[in-house]
């Protein structure tokens, strides 16, 4: 077992599904012969070749719209947005188009859209976004959102091998940050719509997902050690659909919740979350359910704001202290 | 389409809860102002709750033989016609459920939430200060009475009441921990700090705690029912409350057994039942006017001389024991003290009693003569001072001076009378004054006002 950072963890998924299943192909802008802007794909042209590896005019409209052609024809492509900010190019082809495919004319369209999102890296406001709240209202797409190396690996073979479009949200932050064990030689598969158990607790649980998994296990750890808290964190890795049951689960058990997200606050799925919440356990709650997230505002690029834009771990203890006492 | 809502009223200042014994209305029915909606138990009086306003009743919360906290949502009214259509099954979205108007979650944006609590100081920057729903509370107040979902749900499967658990949450809400650890020991109160209290409000608060008895094999174990339970905690906190002294004082009702013998065919013929009670109420109320010390209250350090005389009547029922209250008693004829004393002891039979009838009394007389008891110390009905027990009256032998001096027995109609009262503020000369004069009334009873 060798330690393998989130970024090659991807890669390795990647890699052995185009060894797997030759109807898998990429195509994203710079992801050949540059090897892509984070270089996920680095000497993927050189195994693969360009009709596997294809660099494409920068058009995320006309990358996503090729991708679902090929889908209809039996083809498994995996469309890289550069950053996935400029996912928004191509809204109208993944909203309109392909999420309805399957309702409109029974047209699977196994696509997987991916790109590096989030910030913490000083990016500002076209290198940073998350994107997940304004594809999470579409019914016929699924997201998926790893913070693990392992689940950024068993994510995009599990999403290359779904019938179904899939949004692979991956998080540029964690990408050189994120180390793990991974074993060698065995098949990592993670199921879609599960949640993970990130840390077990019994005073309130915090759920997430992406950056702020690992800001709320730093803020769980301080939390038990300065508070005697023991705090739960649940890291869903599938935003769409939702592992509800896990929530409940979480929340029947601490009865105080706290959710926890990089994207803005208005609109977004931490929202959705609360309202699963009341709606299935609100005899089991405690307390308010708390959000913590960014501020509504376009990410800044001065690091000063950028920091207070975006949720902290400090932000997170002081909500969780709060909630703690309530 | 406006939503009226219906809630559990406040039946009296000590009555916390009150029991939906029955709807008079269905889902969906037409109500018109006023038109008794449904029917409750509160902890000693049943009464018709009247529709606040016109129009359909469109939802029902709280469900026959349910008891819940005054101020609980009982029903929903919405007064326009047509408009409105029963709720389906689904839990309706509670009134009012706008972002404005929900209690103000601490913390705009959640990357800067509030303040964290400390120890519970008086008064969190944080606390919500918008009005509930009815606007009768804040979300703060309400929180304290209600706390939250999850505590609702363990105080209502372990039949505790919230407001008796001492909070450490939010605003002295009660947490889950509060709530599980009184339950874990064996539901007696966490000792509460021996800090400075402000007056009680009421004669019931603070929790009464009973403590457990092992039944033997073959006993019966029932549990208390609401008026036993009501009894019970307030004659113990009676006892806590008061410093009681008891005097006895012998009464001849000699002259009020001839009154009573003269004119109760012509009371009988208006209706009125004259009784040696109603005599021994006339007596009192009119020498409590003359002796406010026994017609007052303690509250904290302070002595409350009240402005009426109010006198409860202690009524034995076969299910417990009430205490309807003569108000301004001391206004009252011999057969108008008569009249309501028959009146509302009736009434306390066929539970037709209005709330504000048992409450604001200012004097107690209880009567267990009637079952031949010779003479008893009663405990005081807090937060009174004085509580006059009434013995058996009967004949008895009586030493009396004739007009020439000379003693003989003679058979005379006699009774004792028994006041238990408050040393705090009433002394024993106070007491024995104040017996002393109404013995003095009942003996030479002025004709004229028979």
């Amino acid at each position: 077992m060798a330690d393998v950072t989130y970024l090659e963890a991807l890669r390795q998924g990647l890699w052995e599904e185009m060894e797997r299943d030759p109807r898998v192909f990429i195509l994203g802008e710079d992801v050949g012969a540059y090897g892509g802007a984070f270089k996920v794909t680095d000497g993927f042209v050189k195994r693969f070749g360009t009709e596997r590896v294809i660099d494409t005019p920068i058009s995320e409209a006309a990358i996503v719209g090729a991708a679902a052609g090929a889908a209809h024809m039996g083809m498994r492509p995996v469309a890289e947005m550069q950053f996935i900010d400029f996912i928004s190019c191509a809204y109208d082809m993944l909203t309109n188009y392909v999420a309805t495919a399957r309702y409109r004319a029974g047209l699977g369209t196994p696509i997987v859209v991916r790109g590096p999102c989030g910030g913490y890296v000083r990016g500002g406001p076209f290198h940073s976004q998350n994107p997940e709240a304004a594809f999470f209202h579409t019914p016929g797409l699924k997201i998926v959102y790893p913070a693990t190396a392992r689940d950024a690996k068993g994510l995009i073979k599990a999403s290359i091998r779904d019938d179904d479009p899939v949004i692979y949200l991956e998080h540029k932050w964690l990408y050189r940050r994120i180390k793990e064990a991974l074993p060698e030689g065995e098949e990592i598969l993670t199921p879609i719509g599960e949640a993970r158990l990130a840390r077990e607790g019994k005073d309130l649980s915090i759920v997430t997902y992406g950056a702020t998994v690992w800001k709320s296990l730093e803020a769980a750890e301080q939390l038990a050690k300065e508070d005697g808290l023991a705090v739960e964190v649940l890291d869903l890795r599938t935003l769409l659909p939702m592992d509800d049951a896990a929530i409940m689960r979480s929340v029947q058990k601490t009865n105080k919740v706290l959710i926890v997200h990089e994207d803005t606050r208005t609109g977004g799925v931490a929202g959705e979350i609360a309202a699963r919440i009341n709606e299935q356990a609100f005899a089991w709650l405690d307390g308010p359910i708390m959000r913590v997230t960014a501020h509504d505002v376009p990410l800044p690029y001065a690091p000063t704001l950028e920091d207070f834009v975006l949720p902290q771990t400090d932000d997170i203890v002081k909500a969780a202290r709060w909630l703690a006492a309530y | 389409m406006a939503r009226v809502d219906v809630l559990m009223p406040q039946m009296g200042e000590s009555i916390a809860e009150g029991t939906l014994s029955k709807w008079l209305k269905k889902l969906g029915d037409e109500v018109k102002r006023d038109e008794p909606l449904f029917e409750i138990s509160t902890d000693k009086v049943d009464a018709e709750i009247p529709a606040p306003s016109a129009g359909v009743l469109a939802e029902i919360k709280v469900q026959e033989g349910q008891t819940v906290p005054v101020q609980t949502l009982v029903a929903v009214i919405e007064t326009e016609k047509g408009a409105a259509k029963p709720a389906a099954a689904s839990p309706a979205a509670p009134p009012g459920a706008t972002a404005q108007r929900a209690p103000a979650a601490p913390g705009g944006t959640a990357v800067s939430p509030p303040s964290p609590p400390t120890a519970r100081p008086p008064d969190r920057p944080t606390a919500p200060a918008v009005k509930g729903g009815d606007g009768a509370e804040t979300a703060e107040e309400r929180l304290r009475r209600k706390s939250t979902p999850l505590v609702r749900k363990i105080a209502a499967e372990h039949q505790v009441d919230i407001s008796t658990i001492p909070g450490t949450g939010f605003a002295g809400r009660v947490t889950k921990q509060d709530i599980l650890g009184f339950i874990e020991t064996g539901s007696r109160a966490p000792a509460m700090a021996p800090v400075a209290r402000p007056p009680s409000p009421g004669p019931s608060t603070g929790p009464v705690v009973h403590p457990a008895v092992e039944p033997w094999p073959g006993d019966r174990v029932e549990p208390f029912s609401k008026i036993r339970k009501i009894t019970a905690d307030h004659m113990i906190m009676s006892r806590r409350t008061s410093a009681h002294v008891t005097s006895y004082f012998e009464v001849d009702y000699s002259r009020v057994a001839e009154l009573r013998r003269r004119h109760k065919a012509a009371y009988a013929e208006r209706g009125v039942n004259l009784t040696y009670l109603a005599f021994i109420a006339k007596a009192c109320a009119e020498q409590l006017r003359k002796h406010p010390v026994v017609n007052a209250a303690v509250s904290g350090d302070n002595i409350i001389y009240r402005a009426d005389v109010n006198i409860g009547i202690a009524v034995a029922l076969d299910w417990g024991l009430i205490v309807p209250v003569v108000k301004r008693a001391d206004e009252l004829s011999l057969g108008g003290l008569a009249r309501a004393i028959n009146d509302l002891g009736e009434r306390a039979r066929a539970k037709k009693l209005s709330p504000d009838e048992i409450q604001r009394g200012t004097f107690t007389i209880t009567n267990p003569g009637v079952f031949g008891s010779y003479a008893g110390a009663p405990i005081i009905n807090q937060p009174q001072v004085a509580v006059l027990g009434v013995g058996a009256i009967e004949k008895r032998p009586k030493v009396v001076t004739l007009p020439d001096g000379t003693d003989t027995i003679a058979i005379r109609t006699m009774g004792m009378v028994s006041m238990s009262y408050d040393h705090r503020v009433v002394d024993g000369a106070d007491a024995d004054r104040f017996l002393a004069d109404v013995k003095r009334v009942l003996e030479d009873f002025p004709e004229g006002t028979v």
